[in-house]
């Protein structure tokens, strides 16, 4: 690809968001600049966003030194973002403790270095230190163990 | 006189036994976060927040502003003792500061680090005590126009200061603007991009944005090339300063002091303008400028006083219009809003326990960071060892609990996600988080004066340059724009960005 990779994906992001922005605006009760539906200040400001995409896009197509976007680490996205997600879906079921457990262990895998004794360390840890600080001494008041590990 | 009396309800406020305890536990946590390089202090406040939710408004915020200012002073011993700045502001100092660690004189740049800081941050709450309550007076003469254009050149302002294109940052404001309209319609009631979803009727939530912005992405950033650190560390010996370093200190100090006491007021980040600012002024004025970049005491003492007033001071847009300076700002006004309080010219004069005890605690925050640092420079010298497969699992689990403690809902944890990947892949891209998150912030509050000017106006935007409080505001704007996008200015400016290091 000629010009700047980075610039170019970061104007197309805009012009996404922009678009996408002002046509869900469009669904909503326009107005005029007097009374003001809740769909101007949407339409308007997306469709500058749009513009601003577009500049982007083309101050990368016209610039003379590119740098390349890098790799991503892969392994690490998947493990960091899936870690919060479980901690989400499963911390209700089985409460604050064993979803952290379970969080913290998986995403201590995000690292390259990581061994399973060393991320169970870890995560026993880090466990023990949360319970420590946000339940003893700051007093937070959420279900410790949930209905899944009740019999 | 009546200074006076403000200062002594905000001794009485400051000085309780629970006040003190939090300004402790905030600057102590701020130190720490400043040490530990990949956690700053906006992901450290996010995180916490939500876990503030049952303080007493002025108890929350004496500790959430400890954690900013604290941080300021442990980025600075991390820049002298290892090279490694923990915070942007103390990329300066590490140039002359390590060097004079690697000559031997570690004790001697981080106390002109600390007493420096602690000059300045006295000077920079003094200032703010001085210039709030007048600034908030003006402030309350202003309408819907005036508003709207004060936002406007807040957010232009936050690209002026920061780095890279300039565009990117423009659209970074915009797409924190759109992100901001999520939510209930504040005149009709309509649900705007809700998908349906109960949880984003009061609009996303500016915790959930925040942590995954700067704390997930950051991650993920820094994972990239994992840090293998081998820290070497200077030994630490000596903490006094000779007579002649304390000589050659004050007047940098004093400069450094000044500069960052005005460039602190500036939207933006302003204290990492002021330190790099400062690095450049004294070496232009020093009668030997080789002598910096090897260890010159100067290069120290003026940049970091300079990071600290500005933190102190960039508090003043915040208490008197309500309009944050940067997104650590940002959060504080959201930490001001879950209290049930508008930040701006009201606090002043309707909260003055809080205004006031809140400006008392920097000081005294201050003045605890000088005898914490300094004599327990080991132990954060110890945290350092901390490897970051450890630290980064440890943020992780602070964001979840964090996050899921604000309503025990599972959706603001989803949101972290969606956020950290949205901010990694835009951070990846070269684009800005800060002016995302000043925009998300600042979006509604935007719209809303916007549209009431418009009702005032009757439909006329020339409204907003005939009131000449927002004419001047907006020509400011203009000027700020200018001076980001103009090539000539922009070459200075990344010169004033690229001091070599």
């Amino acid at each position: 690809m000629r010009g700047a990779p980075k610039d170019i994906l970061s104007g197309l992001i805009f012009i996404a968001f922009g678009l996408a922005f002002a046509a869900g605006a469009t669904s909503y009760q326009i107005g005029t600049p007097v009374q003001m539906g809740p769909g101007y200040f949407p339409l308007v400001t997306g469709g500058l966003l749009g513009v601003l995409g577009a500049i982007v896009v083309v101050q990368g197509f016209l610039a003379k030194e590119a740098e390349p976007v890098g790799g991503i680490p892969r392994r690490a996205l998947l493990l960091i973002v899936g870690a919060i997600l479980v901690f989400g879906v499963t911390v209700k079921g089985l409460g604050l403790l064993p979803a952290l457990f379970v969080a913290v262990f998986m995403s201590a895998f995000a690292s390259e270095r990581a061994r399973i004794n060393v991320a169970a360390v870890i995560a026993t840890g880090l466990t023990a230190l949360c319970y420590l600080v946000f339940v003893v001494l700051l007093n937070l008041r959420l279900p410790l163990f949930g209905p899944w590990l009740r019999f | 006189m009546e200074i006076l009396g403000n200062l002594e309800l905000g001794f009485a406020t400051a000085l309780s036994p629970e006040n003190l305890i939090f300004c402790f536990v905030g600057v102590l946590l701020g130190t720490l976060v400043g040490v530990l390089p990949g956690i700053g202090p906006t992901a450290t406040i996010a995180m916490l927040l939500p876990l503030t939710f049952g303080f007493p408004p002025v108890t929350s915020l004496i500790m959430l502003a400890g954690i900013y200012y604290g941080a300021q002073y442990g980025g600075s011993t991390t820049a002298i003792l290892i090279n490694l700045p923990g915070e942007s502001s103390s990329a300066v100092t590490a140039i002359d500061g390590h060097e004079m660690a690697k000559r031997g004189r570690a004790g001697a740049a981080l106390a002109t680090a600390a007493l420096g800081s602690f000059f300045a941050g006295t000077v920079g709450t003094l200032v703010l005590v001085l210039f709030a309550p007048p600034l908030a007076q003006v402030a309350l003469s202003f309408g819907p126009p005036e508003y709207f254009s004060l936002v406007v050149l807040g957010l232009i302002a936050s690209i002026a200061l920061a780095r890279g294109s300039p565009t990117k940052a423009l659209g970074m404001i915009v797409l924190g603007l759109l992100l901001g309209t999520v939510g209930q319609d504040i005149y009709t009631g309509t649900p705007r991009f809700t998908f349906g979803a109960r949880e984003l009727y009061s609009g996303i939530n500016f915790v959930s944005v925040a942590v995954g912005v700067f704390g997930v992405a950051e991650i993920l950033r820094n994972l990239e090339n994992e840090p293998t650190r081998s820290v070497v560390v200077s030994k630490v010996k000596e903490l006094m300063l000779t007579r002649a370093d304390l000589r050659r200190i004050v007047a940098p100090v004093l400069r450094g002091t000044g500069l960052g006491a005005v460039l602190g007021v500036l939207p933006g980040g302003g204290h990492i303008l002021a330190s790099f600012a400062s690095y450049s002024l004294e070496k232009r004025v020093s009668k030997q400028p080789a002598t910096f970049g090897h260890g010159a005491i100067e290069g120290v003492a003026g940049p970091e006083s300079a990071n600290n007033a500005a933190a102190q001071t960039s508090f003043i847009p915040l208490l008197t219009l309500g309009l944050p300076a940067h997104p650590v700002m940002a959060l504080m006004v959201g930490a001001f809003i879950i209290q049930g309080i508008t930040p701006g010219p009201n606090v002043v004069i309707e909260e003055p326990a809080l205004f006031w005890g809140l400006v008392v605690s920097m000081w005294i925050g201050n003045l605890m960071l000088v005898m914490l640092n300094l004599p327990l420079i080991r132990i954060w010298v110890k945290m350092l060892t901390i490897p970051y497969r450890v630290l980064f699992p440890a943020i992780v689990a602070f964001a979840c609990i964090g996050v899921y403690a604000l309503e025990q809902n599972a959706f603001h944890v989803y949101a972290v996600a969606f956020f950290g990947i949205l901010g990694y892949v835009l951070v990846k891209l070269g684009c800005e988080p800060a002016p995302l998150l000043l925009g998300f912030v600042l979006g509604p509050l935007l719209e809303e004066h916007l549209r009431r000017a418009m009702i005032i106006s009757r439909g006329d935007p020339t409204i907003f340059v005939t009131r000449p409080i927002s004419a001047v505001l907006l020509a400011a704007a203009v000027l700020a724009l200018a001076v980001a996008v103009l090539p000539a200015i922009r070459k200075k400016r990344e010169v004033v960005f690229q001091e070599e290091p």
